[in-house]
């Protein structure tokens, strides 16, 4: 395969895409001299026809969810569905400024509010707010507000919970703001050791942090008992939405006793995560939070939507304006799409989808966590690696010569060589067959093979330490 | 699929969620929708808000409304891009790599930085990310910045410490709109771990970069430089006047307004602040064939790897915007950039003087400015822009809005996309309203 230059390798001085009408109003100097910039822009210089064909080529030197199966898991690589991308971009809701009048952006108001309705009501939860732009950051922004609620009661709990087969936002996110991180065992079966944890629940808590399903599939079933022991404390209970899909429209984290979550839209609700986003990361609570949670509040009145500022225990803004409006308007047409009829097909196909999954692997690989899971599955490489020396990484690396994209690997940190499936519940049983398939015959290929892999990708297996180690991070002439 | 997994239902699979956790009740949401109703539905929400085609809007405020080459919507839509993940799996990844990549260069060359990361949630955001860099490089808790820094980004960045030991402080305006030097100096102290440049700032006007920067070396502090990616084209880079972050909203690179977000967080730093900085970061390397390749790279830094000892919790950021970007500076370039802050600055300017000309209207401040300024209509700017809306145009925003005091002034934004014939409806417009 040929390397693909960088745009700034086809750039020639002079030569440009875009063009702009002449000015028509009087040239004046503006600028003072003081103020005037020296150096050159670097940037390409390129015609529109080499810029399309770059970006192009590029496109096709990557894959998404369009090209192939992306049974990434944690990321929930289902379908987004192009209906989504259409109302997005339409005009009504693409070329309108945050700070128009509300009477100019009633639609888009609405839009706010009746996205609030709808995850408050999939999730159990009081109240919502929208403005979080990502999963990580709606869990710092839950954190705030459980920070403002215990201030507000004249409290200083230090320390915040998380599993040791926590995703790493979590600890990140607590200490980000302040918190001191315990980390709490997992039993052999993969649930939270209830033993190592009561222990821990002490006046100094603020909060515990639960992923349910966790990270290897399995549905904390104890979690009312844990809600209870944090609530005796005044502890808060959080939930990790990244994992919602398993149990969309079966069961809700609001009737788990959990006070506090994040939605990741671009997981559970169909839109798509960009390459590595825009995201966007809603935030739900228990009436008792509410009035600490981040300004602007939308509200209606008589049919007529705004937006209030008037919250004196606010946390304040996580960020400017409202969230990211576009992503939000994607995953509320998906939400009407399903309907409160059609809602629980989500979990459902989600789980059978894994369960069958893990059923054609089951006898091919160990799974540390028994043959039944939710929506994803964890599967150790161990005895490949004692006995072939063949590695997840290179199982993952392999099946891009196969055309799919790899699962997550090497995540959770509890389990040695994983393998981490989420086939989510768009695919059909034909993928998943034909997957299993791969992923088997794969196993019983020469380890030179595998070590060797990926061959059919435009590059071969790169050199992260040296990109490390060497740090080049842009282009120079 | 049942059998295969040896169960009789689906239900089965769902036996280890305690009966009294599964929901019973019906949700209290309507029923699904076809695409066909979808469309209707979704144009009745979008029909409802009204767009820049519909008014003239002169709303800036970190937010502007610039021409989008049909390019980049095309190239945006190569789902390739959009439907994939971020990229653990480098060799399946590559064209979203070598687009980040790209887009590091593109920054670190408009900024006059050294490194860039792959994006930041939005302007706001990347102010506050900055500001944690300088506490983590320095030791130290004290920020210094400008009181026309955005009240929002601000706001943000009082949330982001609030738990965090952390002093804000700002500094006063001068008359001119510029900030007071002599107030900057006397707040930057030995505690000070930055002072922070907005430029041009809130109110529009251009700041002395030069003598923040030379006013946070000299207590040993680091300077951040907030700055407007267009505005770059023309005006000093955080690099040629000293700074050691340059951050800000990329929003104006060819990315619509919609209603807020999603936008584009730009952070970029000199080298020695590397391993401070948050989030992704790509970087070149070589395959085992030989063969130029793109990475993830000092990774050691994040949450993914380091947990707890992350320095930010950032995860997924704003790739395809970032994408967006490059795409657009590709399309414009060096020349084309250069045009349009040239527009935007001299339409700004021929409107500031026709609505100057309107009596009881004068501009706030004397300083320097590009394409937005701030205007004192000589009486309360509600009522006014509301006869302007009936109009047809959002004349700006009431910078009562965030600052309570200030109800006469509004603060109006201009781009290459308004006409003269829009501007002088403008001014006919006031002219008559205020009359």
């Amino acid at each position: 395969m040929s390397v693909e230059k960088l745009i700034f390798e086809k750039s020639s001085a002079g030569r440009r895409a875009a063009t702009f009408p002449v000015l028509d109003v009087p040239a004046i100097d503006f600028l003072p001299k003081e103020s005037r910039r020296a150096s050159a822009l670097g940037l390409p210089e390129v015609s529109e026809q080499d810029l399309v064909r770059h970006y192009t080529r590029l496109s096709q030197r990557n894959i998404g969810i369009d090209t192939q199966f992306y049974p990434l898991g944690s990321c929930t690589m289902k379908y987004n569905p192009k209906v989504n991308e259409d109302m997005a971009a339409r005009d009504g809701f693409r070329n309108i400024h945050p700070y128009q009048p509300d009477s100019t952006v009633q639609g888009a108001l609405e839009v706010l509010y009746d996205m609030e309705h709808w995850l408050a009501e999939v999730s159990g939860m009081d109240a919502i707010t929208l403005q979080p732009t990502a999963g990580a950051q709606g869990e710092l922004t839950a954190l705030l507000v459980a920070k403002a609620y215990h201030d507000s009661k004249g409290r200083k709990p230090r320390k915040v919970l998380v599993p040791d087969s926590s995703h790493g936002t979590n600890p990140a996110s607590a200490s980000y703001c302040g918190y001191i991180v315990e980390t709490v065992k997992s039993l052999p079966d993969g649930t939270v050791d209830l033993e190592d944890l009561k222990p821990r629940i002490t006046e100094d808590v603020a909060c515990l942090m639960m992923t349910n399903p966790n990270t290897v599939g399995i549905f904390e079933k104890d979690i009312p008992t844990i809600a209870t022991w944090l609530h005796a404390v005044d502890a808060q209970l959080y939930y990790d939405g990244a994992n919602l899909n398993a149990i969309c429209g079966v069961a809700r984290p609001g009737d788990m006793g959990c006070d506090m979550m994040h939605f990741n839209v671009h997981k559970t609700f169909s839109t798509p995560h960009g390459g590595g986003g825009p995201g966007s990361g809603p935030i739900g609570v228990k009436k008792h939070l509410l009035p600490f949670m981040p300004v602007p509040r939308v509200t209606r009145q008589d049919g007529h939507y705004a937006l209030d500022y008037s919250q004196p225990q606010s946390i304040g803004r996580i960020r400017t304006f409202y969230g990211n409006f576009g992503i939000i308007v994607r995953g509320l047409v998906y939400l009407k799409s399903f309907g409160g009829d059609g809602m629980a097909e989500i979990g459902k196909q989600a789980v059978l989808n894994a369960n069958y999954l893990l059923a054609l692997l089951k006898d091919t690989f160990h799974s540390p966590y028994g043959d039944r899971c939710m929506h994803e599955f964890v599967l150790s490489l161990t005895d490949f690696k004692k006995k072939n020396d063949v590695s997840a990484l290179d199982v993952a690396k392999r099946l891009a010569d196969y055309g799919y994209h790899a699962p997550t690997v090497y995540f959770p940190l509890i389990v040695p060589e994983a393998i981490m499936i989420e086939p989510v519940e768009t695919e059909s049983k034909e993928t998943l067959d034909a997957f299993a398939e791969t992923l088997k015959k794969i196993m019983l290929e020469d380890p030179a093979v595998l070590h060797a892999a990926p061959v059919n990708t435009p590059v071969g297996r790169l050199d992260e330490v040296g990109a490390a180690r060497n740090p080049i991070v842009r282009w120079q002439p | 699929m049942l059998q295969a997994i040896g169960v009789a239902s689906i239900d089965d699979l769902f036996m280890s969620i305690p009966p009294a956790l599964r929901l019973k009740k019906k949700l209290d949401l309507p029923l699904h929708l076809t695409e066909m109703e979808l469309k209707d539905e979704f144009q009745r929400l979008s029909t409802q808000n009204l767009s820049s085609g519909k008014l003239d809007i002169y709303l800036g405020a970190g937010v502007y409304d610039h021409y989008s080459p049909s390019v980049i919507r095309h190239l945006l839509n190569r789902s390739e891009f959009y439907t994939s993940y971020t990229p653990y799996q480098p060799e399946m990844t590559q064209g979203v790599l070598q687009a980040i990549f790209e887009y590091q260069s593109c920054i670190c060359g408009l900024t006059g930085m050294d490194v860039s990361n792959a994006s930041l949630y939005e302007g706001g955001h990347a102010m506050a990310e900055a500001c944690l860099m300088a506490k983590a490089k320095t030791g130290r808790n004290r920020i210094v910045l400008s009181a026309g820094t955005h009240p929002e980004y601000v706001q943000v960045l009082k949330t982001y410490t609030f738990n965090l030991e952390t002093e804000v402080v700002l500094a006063p305006l001068a008359a001119d709109g510029k900030t007071d030097l002599k107030a900057l100096q006397a707040l930057v102290d030995e505690k000070t771990a930055a002072v922070v440049v907005s430029n041009p700032n809130f109110f529009g006007v251009l700041e002395d970069g030069q003598a923040f920067a030379d006013a946070a070396h000299a207590k040993g502090a680091l300077c951040i430089a907030v700055v407007e990616p267009v505005s770059l084209a023309l005006v000093k880079s955080p690099g040629e006047f000293g700074a050691d972050i340059a951050c800000g909203e990329g929003q104006s690179l060819g990315i619509s307004p919609s209603f807020g977000g999603p936008y584009l967080g730009f952070l970029a730093a000199k080298m020695a602040l590397v391993r401070q900085m948050p989030g992704r970061i790509c970087g070149q390397t070589t395959d085992n064939r030989g063969q130029r390749g793109f990475v993830l790279t000092l990774q050691t830094r994040e949450q993914h790897i380091r947990r707890e000892k992350a320095n930010s919790n950032i995860c997924t950021n704003q790739t395809l915007l970032a994408i967006a970007a490059t795409i657009y500076l590709g399309a414009v370039g060096p020349q084309g950039l250069t045009e349009v802050a040239t527009q935007g600055a001299q339409k700004a300017h021929y409107l500031a003087g026709e609505l100057a000309k309107i009596k009881g209207v004068k501009l706030s401040y004397s300083g320097a400015w590009m394409n937005e300024f701030t205007v004192d209509l000589g009486k309360d700017s509600g009522p006014v822009l509301d006869a302007l809306q009936a109009k047809g145009i959002l004349g700006g925003v009431a910078l009562s809005r965030f600052y309570p005091e200030r109800k006469n002034e509004i603060l109006v934004a201009v781009t290459e996309v308004k006409k003269k014939a829009q501007l002088d409806k403008y001014a006919a417009a006031l002219k008559e309203v205020l009359a």
